[in-house]
């Protein structure tokens, strides 16, 4: 591990992303850096005034990880000194944390901590649902998707709105995003139709997004509805009489196919007459239950408390995981169905890469930008470019790009604000 | 037996203090922008907090009683027009000016006494914002218009074509498509954005005519927020102001107990009661604190100072004539000689009835004098029970006195959840609620009209009323 974080792993990148700006900002010296160390040893309240230090800290610890908390109202390496009072987190990527095995009653191919490329498709459904009701509903703009380097992927919106954001707004935002709601012990998850009969907008944009992937994921590639304890759930969607039909005829036939079984509920929920005076009549007419299971198997899974307070600590991407040794590298969104969790690089992988690479091309010429910190002689920037002789490279650069889509903002704000004077 | 120190009235000291100037006030909403800034005696100072504070505190527990907002509504307004009576514009009332004077001066008051911890200031802003929803959601209609002309809001009322294309695609809700959608940052609205209440569009949010409110309630949070922050960091210099220090720590303490009390100074118990009915009333209709204090004195034939002082005062409200109350304390001081009662006791409860120096008449105590004043020592069985007892004697304690009363051990994990909360008062409302649902009281009714318990004689007078009530119905049914 030491030799993945004095070689290869990307400080400069990491910095310009949460600083925004080439001079370090409290962006990043009041940002609070989480250490676990061997042993589950865990460090928090760190802070640094450069990158620099960030990696001679690393490099000192070899910690198996190291996570990002938020920007704090003073240095956090000073809590102990500093009145409670004057210790709260100012300002916070809105991050989000979806996981593989939130999906298990809905996937066959994989369970718990396993994922592999089939699955990986709820990922990737979740993934376009969510980017673009971010950009579209909310306005945001600057948005790092990450694989969590084993079974999930994480999600830091770094707009300035974003980080400002407090924790009631935060618990707002995740309220009008979540739709799968209630335990084991719920059999209907989907109640997202208060007060009028369709869904709300955003939900009609999301179902539209949703409802090829149902069929092509749910119903053709993972077959959900083979086994009798998974039809079994999907009848508990239905309404009585309808259920009672279908059990009968599927027990008969067994080996019925997904599609085919979803064809019966088609069948049988358009023919089913709502009884008159029914209480759910209101909600429950045979487009709204079809929505709503479709809802049910396709829409994102969050993990909604690590996005509700600004103070959650999240695995810093270019981690490495340590069931897998694979690298949380960040992905890009637009082609997402195609990203396989098995081909991203492990830690082992990249040191032999490393070592294989012809010895580093002298200093100077295009690389000298990329030094940690700017300064090439410190020891902790001398391999600061060996990441561009590996596999890890178009991960980097995916978040050089972004961090300079960020750095671009600030420069545009700062110009604003010398106009306004 | 009771000190002159201990039970002084309040001092009206009537001094000029140190707020002062203006008086415009044209609606009965307030956002309280401006501090009021004219001349304010201390008394005024002192009552406009101490009734508001009576409202504040009662929403907090309506809330600890996970109360619905209508529910609330009702059992607020009962107290509001008590205390803090706010009349809308149309009723032309001369002292519409004074009302909303008050209503001013008691609001700054507080932000005094409640910017100075997180905490306090997230119950206060929580309470505050609650009372204006109540009253925005009662004020006259035509006011009220008025009232959101007078600010800016920054809101903007969505072009037609905006709401076309963003309402129209799925037909969201047919009954507001014609209606007015006004626009604002999301972040303005975010208990709307939570229920999905609005549409979002790039950041903004379409807020339907009908949650128009929230954006208001947003606002007056928000502006409060703000407020107390920069009232916390001016505050020190105000505490040079040495007359205001203990009036604002009162009322904080007042907050954090849970106050508002209007039986202090009432002395109308039972007629008739004598000193042998003691012991079946202590057993029907007395609150935990009292109860305890009763089984100390039968088992201890004695109670300390301000054992006495607690109970003595009850016992005055209750109904206790002064003779009988002398045959009471004579006889429950068993072991005890003649002559040092006499000399000893004899005066203190007569003090105690106004017969002695200077003939005040002394307010029983409340449940947050009991709560605030005189921690109890090891040997005392003064103070509240549910505050100042273990948890685990708690428990017993409880389930000892009540138990006759329908009080189980399936009860206690509620009642000790409301403890560790701190909310002594709604443990014991809860436990009053327990005990008398057999005469026919429901959770939430608390001591009647949805009242917490906030003071011993009001526990039992509530108490002995629904016996009376009980017995009363019973005569009819044996007649019919
Ligand atoms: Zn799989």
């Amino acid at each position: 591990m030491l030799a993945f974080y004095r070689r290869l792993y990307p400080f400069k990148s990491l910095f310009t992303w949460l600083n925004h700006e080439h001079a370090p900002t409290k962006l990043f010296t009041h940002r609070e850096f989480a250490f676990t160390l061997q042993g589950d040893v865990y460090l928090r309240y760190n802070s640094f005034a450069t990158p620099d230090d960030l990696k001679k800290q690393v490099c000192a610890y070899n910690p198996t990880r190291f996570e990002i908390g938020p920007v704090y109202s003073a240095r956090p390496r000073d809590k102990k000194t500093v009145r409670d009072a004057a210790f709260s987190p100012q300002l916070r990527e809105l991050v989000f944390d979806i996981d593989m095995s939130d999906y298990d009653p809905v996937r066959t191919c994989c369970a718990a901590a396993d994922i592999c490329r089939r699955c990986w498709q709820f990922i990737a459904a979740a993934v376009r649902v969510l980017d673009r009701a971010l950009r579209d509903q909310f306005g945001y703009t600057h948005l790092l998707w990450v694989y969590s380097g084993r079974r999930g992927i994480h999600l830091w919106v770094s707009d300035r709105e974003a980080l400002e954001l407090t924790d009631e707004q935060r618990r707002a935002l995740v309220g009008w995003l979540t739709v799968i709601q209630g335990g084991k012990e719920m059999h209907k998850k989907v109640n997202v139709r208060v007060g009028g009969k369709s869904l709300p907008p955003s939900l009609a944009q999301a179902y539209k997004m949703l409802e090829p992937v149902f069929h092509e994921l749910i119903l053709e590639d993972q077959d959900v509805f083979a086994s009798e304890e998974r039809w079994q759930a999907l009848l508990h969607l239905v309404p009585d009489a309808v259920r009672e039909k279908l059990k009968n005829a599927w027990e008969r036939d067994p080996h019925r196919a997904s599609a085919d079984k979803w064809q019966n509920v088609l069948d049988e929920v358009d023919a089913w007459k709502p009884p008159a005076r029914h209480a759910a009549s209101q909600t429950q007419t045979p487009a709204a239950i079809k929505e709503d299971i479709v809802l049910q198997y396709t829409y994102p899974r969050l993990d909604a408390e690590v996005s509700k307070h600004r103070n959650h600590l999240l695995k810093a991407p270019f981690c490495v995981h340590p069931k897998t040794g694979r690298v949380c590298v960040p992905v890009d969104p637009r082609t997402i169905d195609r990203f396989d969790p098995g081909r991203v690089p492990t830690v082992h992988q990249l040191l032999r890469e490393l070592d294989a690479a012809a010895p580093p091309a002298p200093s100077g010429g295009g690389e000298t930008g990329e030094g940690v910190g700017g300064d090439k002689v410190t020891a902790a920037g001398e391999h600061h470019a060996d990441w561009e002789r590996t596999s890890l490279k178009p991960y980097v650069e995916l978040l050089d790009r972004h961090a300079r889509g960020l750095m671009e903002e600030t420069r545009r704000a700062k110009q604003k604000m010398d106009l306004s004077w | 037996m009771i000190s002159r120190r201990e039970l002084q009235a309040t001092s009206k000291d009537a001094k000029p203090g140190v707020v002062q100037t203006h008086s415009k006030y044209p609606f009965r909403l307030n956002f309280y922008d401006r501090p009021p800034v004219e001349e304010i005696t201390i008394e005024q100072f002192e009552t406009a907090a101490l009734d508001r504070l009576r409202v504040l505190a009662e929403i907090e527990s309506c809330f600890a009683r996970n109360r619905t907002f209508e529910e609330m509504g009702k059992v607020i307004v009962g107290i509001w027009d008590k205390y803090l009576p706010l009349h809308s514009s149309t009723a032309h009332l001369e002292r519409l000016e004074e009302e909303r004077r008050k209503d001013h001066i008691g609001h700054f008051v507080l932000r005094l006494a409640f910017c100075r911890s997180e905490d306090l200031r997230r119950r206060f802003v929580k309470a505050e914002t609650t009372l204006f929803k109540l009253r925005y959601q009662s004020d006259d209609h035509n006011e009220r218009e008025k009232f959101l002309k007078s600010r800016d809001f920054d809101w903007v009322v969505a072009s037609p074509e905006e709401i076309q294309d963003l309402i129209t695609p799925t037909s969201y809700d047919p009954a507001s498509k014609s209606s007015t959608y006004y626009k604002v940052k999301w972040t303005r609205v975010p208990d709307l954005v939570e229920k999905r209440k609005v549409v979002l569009k790039g950041g903004m949010a379409y807020v339907p005519a009908a949650e128009q409110a929230s954006i208001v309630y947003q606002e007056f949070q928000r502006h409060l927020e703000k407020d107390l922050e920069a009232t916390a960091k001016a505050l020190p210099r105000l505490d040079e102001d040495t007359r205001l220090i203990p009036i604002l720590d009162n009322l904080s303490k007042g907050f954090q107990a849970g106050i508002s009390s209007e039986w202090a100074g009432k002395t109308e118990g039972q007629e008739g009661l004598t000193a042998d009915m003691i012991d079946e009333m202590a057993y029907k209709h007395y609150p935990a604190c009292m109860r305890n204090l009763h089984m100390a004195l039968r088992r201890d034939k004695h109670l300390k100072h301000f054992g006495r002082l607690q109970y003595g005062l009850f016992l005055k409200v209750l109904g206790l004539s002064i003779d009988e109350a002398l045959a009471f304390w004579r006889k429950a001081f068993s072991t005890m000689q003649d002559d040092k009662f006499n000399k000893e006791y004899r005066y203190n409860i007569r003090h105690s009835y106004g017969l002695e120096g200077k003939r005040a008449n002394y307010a029983a105590m409340s449940c947050q004098q009991i709560l605030m004043s005189h921690e109890p020592g090891s040997g005392d069985s003064h103070g509240c029970p549910y505050r100042h007892f273990s948890a685990d004697n708690l428990q017993s304690a409880l389930l000892t006195m009540y138990s006759d009363h329908g009080l189980t051990s399936q009860d206690m994990p509620e009642i000790m959840h409301m403890v560790k909360q701190k909310h002594y008062h709604v443990a014991c409302t809860r436990v009053f609620e327990i005990t008398h649902a057999h005469q026919g009281v429901k959770k939430g009714e608390g001591v009647g009209g949805g009242e917490s318990v906030t003071h011993p004689n009001q526990y039992a007078a509530r108490s002995r009323e629904l016996e009376k009530k009980e017995n009363g119905d019973g005569d009819v049914v044996m007649q019919g």
